[in-house]
């Protein structure tokens, strides 16, 4: 049975174990709700949890374990002269799988039948020619061992499937009769289901963490065998990005490709820097303005506008700096006046398009902090015979100081990982200067690049992108932990 | 109750500080304060008493315009002190509130250190020419505050560190720094213990010496120990206003007597 039927048919009896468990707890106290312990709904509630919870337990971990457990027994079918120069067991398996794949889908359009499909060989029939015609992709000749795993690998797989849905409708069975069972008028089947409640809310924040971890953890190990490839050493204090695309080694046993962090990372911190000039005091104005000046009225509309700005994807930014900024600063700084800039994409572009994407960022975490200043401040020092901006100047921000930092912090972590913004505004060099009209780029710009090629993955042309991550990855955690650090250090000065 | 001793029924023969004729305050629609005359004289505690409501703290904050930071909210009347109407448009109001000074029900010392809190109002309004005169400011509003003794040791520690009575004297002290003739105390006891109380209260009692102080308060036995005039409001009303010994022991008014007596409230 298909896994999205056998979910509908679990759903359903739990739907049935619902109302199950209703009828049986409303009889059990002789048809008056007062005499049970629980509302009628949270029996219902109980049986529902209890066939389907179980059910779907099974259901998920069968479905993660069986493919190892068929590819182990497969990968004993091929024969090692099987695996072909330059090619190794795991290509030959996906060879396999497709040709399984193949061999459903002739089924399933009626091209063949299943016995033909179970014990066909290779070395009578023209198996590959036959799957090409259904429209399966396989890349070489079907020869008969694999032709042979593959057979194998369709029977496992159909075996373990009927089995996982006889496990899996006996489980429902076996949970909802045990909740029927429990069902009895004092039975406390309201904390069964706040119980639930707190296991649900808990596995989805493991879901997150947990997920958290698997992205460091693969970016871990692919870090670590970039660096089994390549000189640490020459990654980190080497000041030149010339990636060579077929990679390989001079004549000295230096690899070719020069992969120097440092012009990325200059290049990043250069165009956050100017992004954070730009946003800082804009953003951090404007939340003074919305916080304390500005009426209701004009709040309740400028906010939301401001807001707006957030809402805008980077693409579009990226094309305001290439189509918009780009130019302008040209016209100013370009050869026709200053001669300072040589084309539209700059450092300089890239910085002031970001920065204006940041300044809702600020605003709006700012504005937040300021209107969190309780008013007894504001009252006291205005009680002194300060005016606006003094009582703003000298308590308001003072006392916002920690929460506006780790503002600007968040916003610095958001500068340094944003990248379409540079892909168009800063142009693709990688280059340490302190020029602010010449073309850099950054960490993010250069993982995109070195990943879209069609470079061999485990190259360290290739790798290098998860090195690049990580670097990029530590960064913003340091930023944002730092952020995180401050604000709490700082937040109880005001209570 | 209370027997006002005579030489504190000679202080009533001061100049009057405040003098406010026909004052109403609107907050939008609602009318809170109506038609209120009274006169506030010079070095004496006036108390503001009546229920939740009355409009005693509303009235307070019109004395220093307070109010004005309160977009809804509107005054009309004329409110004078040392004869010059405070709602002319030649004043400033940042100007008149260095002038009469504030302190708010709850102790709300800004977060800086207990140097700074005092030093606030005297550098804003330039009081003092170099460091040694500020210390010099500093020194004297504390010891005024009477709060020195505990905190000359650590006047560079955060003034929010202070216990809740501390907090209170040193806003009592920062409201001294800026040389007030007025100081308004709104509930300045109601978020403290009797003892830091006591302080305070004994604190409101010698600065009587310099200046007028006006008192809001729901207690009636505070209003009895600290004030020498008090003022009864009542939905918004001046009910009765004169000698505290008078209020408390043979009211005029049957409002006063039944709020003084506990049966409104």
């Amino acid at each position: 049975m298909p896994v999205f039927w056998l979910i509908l048919s679990v759903l359903g009896l739990g739907g049935a174990g619902y109302v199950a468990g209703r009828q049986r707890a409303l009889a059990s106290a002789g048809g008056d709700s007062r005499n049970l312990h629980s509302l009628p709904s949270y029996y219902g509630s109980n049986l529902f949890i209890k066939t389907v919870v179980p059910a779907f337990v099974l259901l998920i971990i069968w479905l993660l374990v069986q493919p190892f457990v068929i590819e182990n027994r497969v990968i004993g079918l091929i024969p090692t002269g099987e695996i072909a120069e330059g090619s190794n067991i795991n290509l030959v398996m996906a060879e396999v799988r497709r040709t399984a794949e193949g061999l459903d889908n002739l089924v399933a359009l009626g091209l063949m039948d299943e016995d033909d499909a179970s014990n066909m060989r290779a070395d009578i029939s023209d198996v590959t020619q036959r799957l090409k015609d259904a429209g399966q992709v396989v890349t070489s000749t079907i020869t008969q061992p694999i032709l042979h795993a593959a057979q194998e690998y369709r029977t496992s797989s159909a075996t373990g499937s009927l089995y996982m849905t006889v496990a899996v409708f006996v489980l429902a069975f076996a949970g909802m009769l045990f909740g029927l069972k429990e069902t009895q008028s004092d039975f406390r089947a309201r904390n069964i289901v706040e119980a639930s409640v707190k296991i649900l809310l808990i596995a989805a924040a493991s879901i997150a963490i947990l997920t958290t971890v698997g992205i460091i953890l693969s970016l871990i190990f692919n870090t670590v065998e970039f660096f089994r490839l390549y000189p640490a050493s020459q990654f980190f204090f080497n000041p030149t990005w010339l990636p060579s695309f077929g990679g390989g080694l001079d004549h000295d046993g230096n690899p070719l490709s020069k992969l120097g962090i440092l012009p990325l990372l200059w290049g990043t911190l250069y165009i956050s820097l100017i992004a954070l000039v730009v946003a800082v005091p804009i953003g951090l104005f404007a939340a003074i303005y919305l916080s304390e000046y500005a009426t209701s009225k004009v709040r309740s509309i400028a906010k939301p506008l401001l807001e707006i700005l957030a809402g805008i994807p980077t693409i579009v930014y990226g094309l305001f700096a290439l189509l918009t900024v780009g130019p302008m600063l040209i016209s100013i700084f370009g050869d026709g006046s200053l001669g300072w800039m040589k084309a539209g994409t700059a450092v300089m572009t890239a910085g002031l398009v970001m920065g204006i994407m940041l300044i809702p960022f600020v605003s709006s975490l700012s504005d937040d902090i300021i209107n969190a200043v309780p008013q007894a401040m504001r009252d006291g020092s205005y009680g002194l015979g300060a005016t606006k901006s003094e009582t703003i100047k000298q308590v308001v921000i003072p006392a916002a100081l920690p929460g506006i930092v780790g503002a600007i912090l968040l916003a610095a972590s958001r500068a340094i990982g944003e990248t379409m913004i540079v892909v168009l505004g800063a142009g693709a060099a990688a280059k340490l200067s302190l020029n602010p009209f010449e073309a850099m780029t950054t960490v993010t710009a250069k993982i995109v690049s070195q990943l879209t090629g069609d470079a061999d993955f485990a190259s360290p042309e290739a790798l290098v992108a998860f090195a690049l991550g990580m670097s990029l990855f530590i960064m913003t955690l340091g930023l944002n932990v730092f952020a995180l650090y401050i604000v709490r250090k700082y937040r109880e000065q005001y209570d | 109750m209370y027997d006002a001793p005579h030489t504190e029924r000679a202080v009533s023969q001061k100049d009057v500080k405040i003098s406010a004729n026909k004052v109403q305050v609107y907050y939008g629609d609602t009318h809170a304060i109506k038609d209120v005359d009274v006169q506030i004289e010079d070095k004496t505690v006036t108390a503001f008493i009546g229920p939740s409501g009355c409009g005693k703290s509303t009235f307070l904050r019109t004395l220093n315009r307070m109010n004005d930071t309160i977009d809804i909210c509107r005054v009309e009347g004329d409110i004078l002190i040392d004869g010059e109407n405070i709602y002319d448009k030649r004043v400033d109001p940042v100007q008149l509130r260095a002038k009469v000074g504030m302190v708010f029900q709850k102790p709300n010392p800004f977060p800086k250190s207990i140097y700074d809190n005092i030093a606030y109002g005297p550098r804003i309004h330039g009081l003092a020419r170099n460091k040694a005169e500020l210390d010099d400011i500093v020194e004297k509003s504390l010891r005024r505050g009477a709060i020195w003794d505990e905190v000359k040791d650590r006047l560079d520690a955060p003034g929010t560190g202070l216990s809740g009575g501390q907090q209170q004297r040193l806003c009592i002290a920062r409201a001294i720094a800026t040389e007030p003739e007025v100081l308004l105390m709104d509930e300045p006891c109601s978020a403290l213990d009797p003892i830091a109380t006591a302080q305070v209260e004994e604190l409101i009692d010698e600065l009587r010496a310099s200046y007028s102080v006006v008192i809001v308060t729901h207690s009636m036995q505070q209003a009895a120990r600290v004030s020498q005039k008090t003022a009864f409001f009542h939905l918004g009303n001046l009910v009765e206003f004169g000698e505290t010994g008078k209020i408390f022991t043979n009211p005029e008014d049957p409002r006063t007597e039944s709020y003084i007596t506990g049966r409104i409230g």
